[in-house]
């Protein structure tokens, strides 16, 4: 059942323009070199997966995409990476302005110590997505229903985030990034603390992103792999092993550390 | 030992019975007890010296808080005070307390005689039990109200150091026979009124409101323009450094970009934070005074002194705060398309805020207390004239500070003025400790937990 879908989707993919392109990427923190020339297209409309065992960059590859490693001091990031045809790493290219358009769940669940409410209705608010309160209202709603935390959290949406359990609170986080409607969404480990009906219902939010955004997520979970995503990125210290679409990957890849890796010898 | 734990501890040590304590067990929990012990009697020693503090403090700065007043009828005629008739206070001003002084005597000898107490003390002795001070007093009342010329009014005096005295213990009928201040006579007189219920003890706001006063009064002495010239300079430093310090923190913390010249900075303002007040007050002395002009004593001078010694405090409590801050709340706002500023001033800011308000309140706590910095700018000098109110210019007339109104009053050879001493140490700690209770109220207030 999921090899049709999948055949299904790949078609659709390969008409667009790829979303992001990355070209040469390499990655340093201080002496480190965490991610080694790395190039990869990434499609509009579709779920890319960022695989690979723990500490081989897939984080830090993510976080180039909306320049978050500026915020690591010692983070060097070389390379040309573009998002519609711009480079991001342009002088002119104001990093706030590109992370509103690509939004970041991150790895470890991060709440802002406010209300349910006002933890998804920030991004709206500074951005002037909204033009009154019954506006907002709606935005926090429909991404609080997206992100599979609604029925739980309407009756305490003034009660605060960090109130919230751990799966919920990565709930509330991916709530967080969809009410500010950008146009890519990079998901580091989304459903790490969630259980298996928090995590169907984060896929099946995925799944309907797709219709619109383009989404990478960052996962360890094979199986989630094969079940969102149309292409598949293996990554291995600091190398893009191997890229192209999932059902290939899982079902005949080229590269015997992808294989290894996938069939849990390595990682 | 080797041997014992060997006997008691073979093979592996998660063998045997849970119900015996092997050896190690034992020392570890022996271990554990002394140390417990240890701090108990670390705390005790510090508890037990804090409270010989206080009740050494109390006991000889209590009594301050009371006064020894003396109930008399006083005639205020017409042809001594106003001999114009007219009332106008500018022309009754021109009779000085010297003008008043005999009235107070006659009232004495007046309401002595009506009460029928015996006495050999002359007019003039028994107006001895009457503190200066109150001549002033009534001087002020009938300017105030110049109605009550040519009336007898009953008014309450204060009684003089010595009877005051008296009734603190401080002077005894065999002290005075070696005092030329105080004879026993004098004292036999004291009781009398008393027992006729003419003299009494009430609670004395004057220390609290009332200006210093000279070394033969220390009965008058008070606090009042100390207080105002401590709030005054509070004022300059809150309002000076909590600003200046805030931002400077900010800018240090959340976007100065992290080089050798930051680094500098940092060493340096941790360094200001260790340099002796009193080079702070030297500072103040050649920039403020010499330099820049600034009148000496006032509390524009202190409080830019205190404000430059408060500083580093409340930087380096402000930034602790600030780093306290787990860098994924800045994740979580920045990945949203915040900017630095909106993630600093949204988030990060309101988290620390608990932080920043006890540093503050700390360091303001720390500059209520300084006195070394203020000698040296001229706060000891005597002042009897209250400021202005801020607005009008008060900030740059000369004023007094709390620690320093110490420092003053334990200088003067008066034993009175110990008991003032103690009982402005007590007015001073008593605002300590409502600046913590405040900290603490705020850090209640804006405590969250994440
Ligand atoms: N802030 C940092 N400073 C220094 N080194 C870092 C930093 N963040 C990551 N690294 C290093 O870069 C490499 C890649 O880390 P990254 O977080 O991208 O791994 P990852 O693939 O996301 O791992 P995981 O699956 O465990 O999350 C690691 O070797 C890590 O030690
Ligand atoms: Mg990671």
């Amino acid at each position: 059942m999921y090899d049709m879908r999948l055949t299904e989707r790949v078609l659709d993919t390969e008409t667009d323009k790829p979303k992001i392109t990355a070209k040469g990427v390499q990655v340093y923190y201080g002496d480190t070199h965490a991610i080694k020339d790395v190039n990869v297209d990434i499609a509009d409309k579709t779920v890319t997966a960022f695989i690979g065992p723990s500490g081989c960059g897939k984080s830090t590859f993510l976080r180039c995409l909306n320049r978050m490693n500026d915020t690591i001091s010692i983070a060097r990031v070389e390379g040309d990476i573009r998002i519609d045809g711009e480079d991001i790493y342009d002088k002119r290219v104001d990093p706030v302005q590109l992370r509103a358009k690509v939004g970041m769940v991150f790895q470890k669940p991060n709440p802002f110590p406010k209300s349910i409410y006002d933890n998804v209705a920030y991004g709206p608010r500074i951005h002037g997505l909204s033009r009154n309160k019954s506006d907002l209202d709606e935005i926090v709603e429909n991404a609080l229903r997206r992100a599979a935390l609604w029925d739980e959290a309407k009756d305490r949406l003034s009660q605060p985030g960090t109130g919230l359990s751990g799966g919920q609170q990565q709930r509330l986080c991916i709530a967080r990034a969809v009410a500010t409607a950008p146009e890519i969404l990079l998901m580091d480990e989304p459903c790490s603390a969630l259980d298996p009906i928090a995590t169907a219902q984060v896929e099946e939010l995925i799944d309907e992103l797709r219709q619109s955004y383009s989404v990478v997520i960052v996962t360890h979970s094979m199986q989630q792999a094969a079940r969102v995503s149309q292409k598949t990125a293996f990554f291995h210290l600091g190398h893009l092993v191997e890229y192209g679409e999932t059902g290939k990957i899982f079902t005949s890849p080229e590269d015997p550390r992808t294989e290894s890796y996938i069939s849990g010898r390595i990682g | 030992m080797t041997d014992a734990t060997a006997n008691t501890a073979p093979a592996g040590a998660g063998q045997g019975s849970l119900l015996i304590k092997d050896s190690r067990t034992a020392k570890r929990n022996g271990a554990e007890g002394r140390f417990k012990m240890y701090g108990l009697i670390a705390v005790c020693i510090g508890i037990a010296m804090l409270i010989l503090l206080l009740t050494s403090i109390l006991t000889s700065g209590l009594s301050a808080f009371w006064q020894t007043t003396i109930q008399i009828e006083v005639t205020l005629p017409e042809e001594k005070l106003d001999k114009s008739g007219v009332r106008d206070p500018e022309v009754m001003a021109k009779v000085t307390t010297f003008g008043y002084a005999p009235l107070l005597r006659d009232g004495l000898e007046a309401t002595i005689a009506a009460n029928g107490i015996e006495t050999e003390l002359s007019a003039k002795d028994a107006a001895e039990l009457i503190s200066d001070e109150s001549v002033a007093q009534l001087r002020n009342r009938v300017l105030r109200n110049p109605d009550l010329i040519g009336q007898t009014v009953s008014v309450e005096v204060m009684a003089s150091g010595r009877i005051d005295g008296f009734y603190k213990g401080r002077v005894t009928y065999a002290s005075a026979e070696r005092d030329t201040n105080i004879s026993p006579a004098q004292l036999q007189l004291a009781e009398a009124l008393e027992d006729k219920g003419l003299l009494n003890t009430s609670f004395n706001w004057l220390f609290l409101t009332a200006p210093d006063a000279s070394d033969t009064r220390p009965e008058a002495a008070g606090l009042g323009v100390a207080i105002l010239g401590s709030l005054y300079m509070m004022l300059i430093v809150l309002v000076l450094a909590l600003p200046i310090g805030v931002a400077a923190s900010v800018y240090l913390e959340e976007f100065a970009p992290q080089n050798r010249w930051t680094d500098l900075v940092e060493v340096n303002i941790s360094n200001l934070a260790a340099v002796p007040s009193i080079v702070f007050g030297i500072l103040g002395l050649a920039i403020f005074i010499n330099f820049a002009g600034l009148p000496q004593s006032a509390p524009i001078v202190g409080g830019l002194v205190l404000t430059l010694m408060t500083l580093p405090t409340i930087i380096i409590a402000t930034r602790a705060a600030l780093k306290s801050v787990p860098p994924s709340i800045r994740d979580a706002a920045l990945g949203l398309g915040a900017s630095r500023m909106q993630s600093v001033f949204h988030h990060v800011l309101p988290l620390a805020m608990p932080g920043i308000l006890t540093g503050t309140i700390l360091g303001l706590a720390q500059a209520l207390g300084e006195t070394a910095p203020l000698l040296l700018i001229g706060m000891v000098a005597f002042v009897r004239e209250y400021p202005e109110a801020p607005w009008e210019g008060g900030l740059f007339d000369p004023a007094t500070a709390l620690p320093v109104q110490v420092f003053n009053w334990t200088q003067r050879s008066d034993p009175a003025f110990v008991e003032r001493a103690s009982g402005a140490i007590i007015v001073l700690l008593v605002f300590l400790l409502l600046m913590n209770l405040t900290a603490i109220f705020l850090r209640r207030r804006f405590e969250r937990r994440w």
